[in-house]
């Protein structure tokens, strides 16, 4: 059976909710990590999993399920504690994230057999370039469904990514709908002190690709971006995200140090009790 | 026996390589073929012009070929992906370690213009070190036919019959095309090509052929050389090189590749581990190739046959 997608705000922003308390606690338990775009993603992917994707959870290779490539493999909590809320894996198992024998490695590894798993990825730059080779597929069996591929704006950096993008608008891949968490940040700092990315919309029109914009932090705004993304034809179309890095911890947001940086146990329950729905 | 090994006439292994991918395309609707811009010079230009649905063109864009072999691979398609083996193999080695061997897909990656024999295009296109970075891979297969009639076979054979990722070396000149058709072949066992105990050579690629005629003018000599083809590199046949080091007690290897890390290296790992015997390494010493006619390099680089002799020669009685 098909998750019945959920469109009330309300009832997704209380899944995000009880997503980003799992992300702190899976951290603080595992001790490493990368809190901020996990945080800043959890908005997206309750979207992503509870109303836009058409998949399921007690079957992960239908073949017709929308697929998810996530390039950017270090926020791989926010991505293993939605697949446990959607069904894919009992929740229990989140707090085993980068433990010996887990299946939920530090970047997403297939070969430890994680259910809803669609790809093992965490060198940066290549996730667009297997979602361009699903797409590719799905179009020669004419099937209908999408690929879903979540960027990070520094990934943006490499140049793999544009290659990538060239040749999905070139194959006219208007079966992919690419994300990218535009929190302006990485590791170093922000992007446009490490590497200017700017203007990344007519960057990514001048490839080929037809891009929107939605606050990557609200519900509606998701959904609708998504929405106009599904009616587009002939062009693979491009979502800049904005979120906020850390997003819900206020302690935290827009704060680059906690690219890579975990809260204590203590520090996550702290944080739980002023998260912000 | 020797003297059953004749050429049928030269032949390039790139264009055995096309035909095997052709081959097996013809009865496996699953075959895609993905086109780096050089797709005649790689022998791929049958596929695309049998099959044009089935070929997409992806332009001079070798990491972005990788990622896509990947995604056609998670959908159940059996990706060939064919370039110089300098970008097939070196330029995308982190996309061929996470995307396809990570994830441990069976993308075929053809690696063309393997070998100093690519000759006038010189050093940036002479792949010498892409059988050390393909082997280091975990999950890989790595290939490296001896003529173009055994290419056919092995491509065809890989895409058919194997899971994961894998590797094919082949070259840009036409060389002498001298195994038979309904040759005993399996991916990962070597063939013994000629019998003898005194010392063995175990070559791959093109310089199985010279390892053969280097063998006929020892045996000139009084010396019996064995010669061994591992057209599989990875995994490689331990046993026929312990029974070699055992039996003959000196190995020489030849390849058309550095010596640091390559297809000597592979061999010695197995010998050093079993039973260890003194072993001599040809092929190319830490340096890049250079522009010349093919045989001139050949014969530069001290890999023809004539060359193969005199080094053996001085092996066994010099010790050098």
């Amino acid at each position: 059976m098909t998750l019945h997608p959920i469109t009330d705000s309300n009832s997704l922003k209380n899944i995000s909710y009880e997503i980003r308390k799992d992300i702190l606690r899976m951290l603080a338990e595992a001790g490493s990590g990368h809190t901020g775009g996990s945080l800043g993603l959890a908005d997206v992917f309750t979207c992503l999993y509870f109303a836009a994707m058409n998949h399921q959870p007690e079957n992960p290779q239908w073949d017709q399920r929308d697929r998810l490539i996530l390039s950017i493999g270090h926020v791989a909590p926010v991505l293993y504690a939605t697949l446990a809320h959607a069904g894919y894996f009992p929740k229990e198992e989140l707090k085993t994230l980068r433990q010996l024998g887990s299946r939920l490695q530090g970047h997403p590894g297939r070969d430890h057999g994680l259910p809803g798993l669609e790809l093992s990825a965490g060198s940066l730059g290549q996730g667009l370039s297997v979602a361009v080779g699903m797409a590719l597929a799905a179009k020669l069996n004419r099937q209908t469904h999408r690929i879903y591929c979540i960027l990070g704006d520094g990934e943006l950096q490499e140049g793999s990514v544009w290659e990538a993008a060239m040749s999905a608008a070139h194959h006219h891949l208007d079966n992919i709908i690419a994300i990218v968490d535009r929190n302006q940040l990485q590791i170093d700092g922000k992007n446009s002190d490490v590497m200017e990315i700017e203007p990344l919309a007519d960057k990514w029109k001048s490839f080929g690709w037809i891009v929107t914009e939605c606050d990557g932090n609200n519900h509606s705004e998701v959904l609708d971006a998504i929405a106009f993304c599904k009616k587009q034809e002939n062009k693979p179309q491009l979502i800049l995200a904005h979120t906020k890095m850390g997003k819900g911890v206020k302690e935290i947001e827009n704060d680059y140090h906690w690219h890579g940086k975990v809260p204590s146990k203590q520090q996550a329950e702290d944080f739980i009790l002023h998260l912000t729905k | 026996m020797m003297e059953s090994y004749i050429n049928k006439g030269n032949k390039s292994t790139k264009v055995g390589f096309g035909e095997g991918v052709f081959l097996a395309a013809t009865h496996l609707d699953e075959v895609v073929v993905l086109g780096a811009d050089i797709t005649a010079s790689v022998g791929l230009d049958v596929f695309a012009k049998n099959f044009p649905e089935r070929f997409f063109s992806l332009g001079i864009a070798e990491q972005n070929c990788v990622g896509v072999a990947a995604g056609l691979a998670l959908s159940g398609k059996i990706p060939v992906f064919s370039t110089y083996g300098v970008f097939a193999a070196l330029r995308t080695a982190d996309h061929i370690r996470i995307s396809v061997c990570y994830n441990n897909l069976h993308v075929i990656i053809g690696g063309a213009h393997a070998g100093i024999s690519v000759g006038p295009d010189g050093a940036t296109h002479q792949a010498l070190e892409d059988i050390a970075v393909m082997r280091v891979m975990p999950n890989m297969t790595v290939i490296s036919p001896c003529d173009a009639t055994q290419t056919v076979l092995l491509t065809k054979r890989a895409i058919e019959n194997l899971k994961g990722p894998v590797y094919i070396r082949f070259g840009r000149e036409p060389v002498p095309d001298f195994t038979s058709e309904d040759q005993e072949i399996e991916i990962g066992k070597g063939q013994e090509l000629c019998p003898g105990n005194d010392i063995t050579l175990i070559a791959t690629g093109h310089l199985v052929w010279e390892a053969i005629q280097a063998a006929t003018q020892l045996r000139e000599q009084g010396i019996h050389a064995r010669v061994i083809n591992l057209h599989t590199i990875k995994p490689i046949d331990a046993e026929i090189i312990i029974k070699a080091a055992r039996e003959t007690r000196r190995i020489v290897t030849l390849e058309e590749h550095q010596i640091h890390a390559g297809f000597g290296s592979a061999v010695a790992e197995i010998v050093v581990q079993n039973h260890p015997v003194k072993m001599k390494m040809i092929g190319i010493n830490d340096r890049f190739g250079e522009s010349g006619k093919p045989e001139e390099l050949m014969h530069k680089f001290k890999l023809t046959a004539d060359e193969i002799f005199y080094t053996v020669s001085r092996f066994l009685h010099d010790n050098l």
